[in-house]
């Protein structure tokens, strides 16, 4: 197991450096006057005197070799510095800070009710297969992974917002400050998140019983004796949960891709919509600070997705 | 020597009539894969035939007729702009499988031999390319999108060029991961093990023998990126990021209705649904061409 993890913690850090290479340099690909990445609009730049833009290359080591830049970039940000923003005149790292919150608070309750809900889903639908459950949850979960979220979550405003008026369509306000608000604003964009997990997880859940369910040890439970609750809860549900922790990795990447619409349509004040603001106002600091924060909690979240399968399942280690 | 060969043309030909009978009747047995079909060959020749079948023109204004509810007239309504949304609908289709289909293609001409490349030579090879597709897959495909289509956009490429370069960059990495995923498999064949006895460059071997071989799960593959492709081009122009006005894209359609919420509902709900409905047919014929094609795939793609 240990030589695993070396392994893996290895090929992780490999990973790392081609992320902060690919988020350096296609920054970098932008044309005209790398400048232009922490000063301003073209316009603006057009404007400056040559001095002034070579104080500005200098005070932002632009004149160095572009490796040395890279080096100096990557040094930046382990010491926590993302750089200032354009738009905000704010160090990035103070507005990663207040944006966060929103996005990590919505997004892991999405994470969790996705796993939670998603599990018992599949569960049931492969317990009860054939019968009338199966037949609303296997159809639902093709609908789940195929519905757009912003249609969704508008769907969701009309129906339960504009219509009903059950619940406010739009706005964050933290759970610190009140908690009831809090609550009734994230139940949409948590839904809409956590849609695509709850599908997946729920098929794969359904497929994995099916298969477990076939297996000698599930018979020799049967034929012990043992209540139908002991040999779902105790014998089949623990192995067929192996297969969907991979899942894991795939819920992550899409509720932070699913942010960037969700938090658009629900106007939530965090890092997704910041994104959003900043590629159109051309805020390249911000840009390059959350896709790289975005990568690496990707890369994380799998690496221990990886481990944990090896933990749970030996074979994986030795493949 | 004529009459043998007819012979073995002749022993040939009824084996390869039940192969197809085979794959057409598992491929139509469920009626959700059928479903799919309809509604993909449905869009394809409104997207092919739209100059035909849109009743308006989708571009041109109808200052006395903003916003109107669905009638006999327009059978959708129009919106702000007093356009046909029945006619845009149509012409959207066009957008979507445009960037859908040659975004699909580009990142198969990269992905697939890239794939190849590094199951079939292993080690450091293996290692370069695998670990330069673990990378990019850290990126979310939005984000990569976005990310990349805000760096094309400052080099004046036309609106829908940044989305199909953004999002056929963004989907190589699953291309070269179940490539390189069959190839492993395959290249342990003895037929591969011969050709290398005989000869044969490691250029025939790949492109001619592997790669065949390993195209069925690589179409189920692409039918199901189809769907992930459009769905990605609906999010991006949803966000404003694609065609250029007056271009008709279903996202943009309903970023733009979402403002009509509850006065007209249909301007956002009916791209929303083609959006929602496209992408579930391509799902569901992929699954089906999964299950025709080798069910072993089940799980794996």
């Amino acid at each position: 197991m240990t030589t695993y993890i070396i392994r893996r913690l290895l090929q992780a850090l490999v990973v790392l450096i081609l992320v902060t290479l690919i988020v350096f340099f296609v920054m970098r690909l932008l044309p005209g006057d790398p400048i232009l990445i922490y000063v301003a609009q073209t316009a603006e730049l057009e404007r400056m005197p040559q001095e002034e833009i070579d104080e500005l290359r200098a005070e932002f080591g632009l004149d160095k070799p572009i490796m040395v830049q890279y080096a100096n970039w990557v040094a930046g940000i382990f010491r926590g510095d993302f750089g200032t923003s354009i738009f905000y005149r704010e160090d990035v790292g103070t507005l990663m800070r207040d944006r966060f919150p929103p996005t990590i608070h919505i997004g892991l309750l999405a994470l969790i009710v996705g796993a939670v809900f998603g599990v018992l889903a599949g569960m049931v639908a492969a317990v009860r297969r054939g019968k009338w459950l199966d037949k609303i949850v296997t159809p639902l979960t093709y609908v789940g992974l195929t519905i757009p979220v912003f249609l969704l979550g508008i769907l969701l405003i009309y129906a339960f917002g504009v219509k009903l008026g059950w619940l406010p369509i739009s706005g964050y306000t933290s759970p610190l400050d009140d908690f009831w608000l809090s609550t009734r604003q994230v139940i949409m964009p948590v839904f809409c998140l956590a849609v695509f997990g709850l599908a997946a997880n729920a098929r794969q859940m359904r497929s994995s019983m099916l298969e477990v369910t076939r297996q000698d040890y599930i018979r020799t439970a049967w034929s012990k004796g043992l209540r139908e609750r002991v040999v779902v809860m105790r014998h089949m549900l623990k192995n067929s949960l192996i297969p969907v922790i991979t899942l894991m990795g795939v819920s992550v990447s899409i509720i932070l891709g699913g942010t960037f619409l969700v938090e658009t349509v629900f106007a939530i004040p965090g890092v997704g919509r910041l994104m959003v603001s900043s590629i159109f106002g051309q805020d390249y600091v911000v840009v390059q600070a959350i896709t790289l924060i975005f990568a690496v909690i990707i890369l994380f979240v799998n690496l221990i997705v990886d481990i944990s399968y090896a933990w749970l399942d030996p074979r994986i280690r030795y493949g | 020597m004529v009459k043998k060969h007819s012979d073995i043309a002749f022993s040939e030909a009824p084996v390869r009539v039940s192969e197809w009978r085979r794959f057409r009747r598992v491929f139509f047995e469920r009626r959700l894969v059928t479903f799919g079909l309809v509604v993909l060959v449905l869009m394809l020749i409104a997207a092919i035939f739209a100059p035909l079948l849109a009743p308006y023109d989708p571009y041109e204004l109808g200052p006395g007729e903003r916003l109107l509810q669905p009638s006999s007239k327009h059978l959708l309504g129009t919106d702000l702009l007093g356009r046909d949304t029945l006619s845009r609908l149509i012409y959207g289709a066009r957008t979507a499988l445009m960037v859908g289909f040659i975004s699909v293609f580009i990142s198969g001409i990269i992905g697939i031999p890239l794939g190849v490349i590094a199951g079939y030579f292993g080690g450091i090879t293996n290692m370069v390319i695998m670990r330069a597709m673990d990378a990019l897959m850290c990126f979310p495909m939005l984000l990569l999108a976005l990310v990349l289509a805000a760096v094309l956009r400052e080099y004046a490429i036309s609106g829908i060029w940044v989305v199909i370069i953004a999002l056929s960059v963004a989907v190589i990495p699953g291309y070269a991961r179940v490539t390189h995923g069959v190839t492993l498999s395959i290249k342990e064949n003895d037929y591969i093990l011969a050709q290398r006895a005989m000869g044969s460059s490691n250029m025939r071997v790949m492109f001619r023998h592997i790669l065949p071989n390993a195209f069925p799960p690589l179409i189920v593959l692409m039918t199901m990126q189809l769907g992930a492709l459009i769905l990605a081009e609906a999010g991006l122009s949803f966000l404003g990021i694609g065609i250029d006005p007056p271009g008709a894209a279903w996202g943009a359609m309903v970023f733009d209705g979402y403002k009509y919420l509850a006065s007209n509902p249909v301007l956002w709900l009916a791209p929303g649904i083609a959006i929602a409905l496209v992408v579930f047919a391509f799902n569901t014929v992929g699954d089906g061409l999964r299950d025709a094609l080798d069910p072993r795939l089940r799980g794996l793609l």
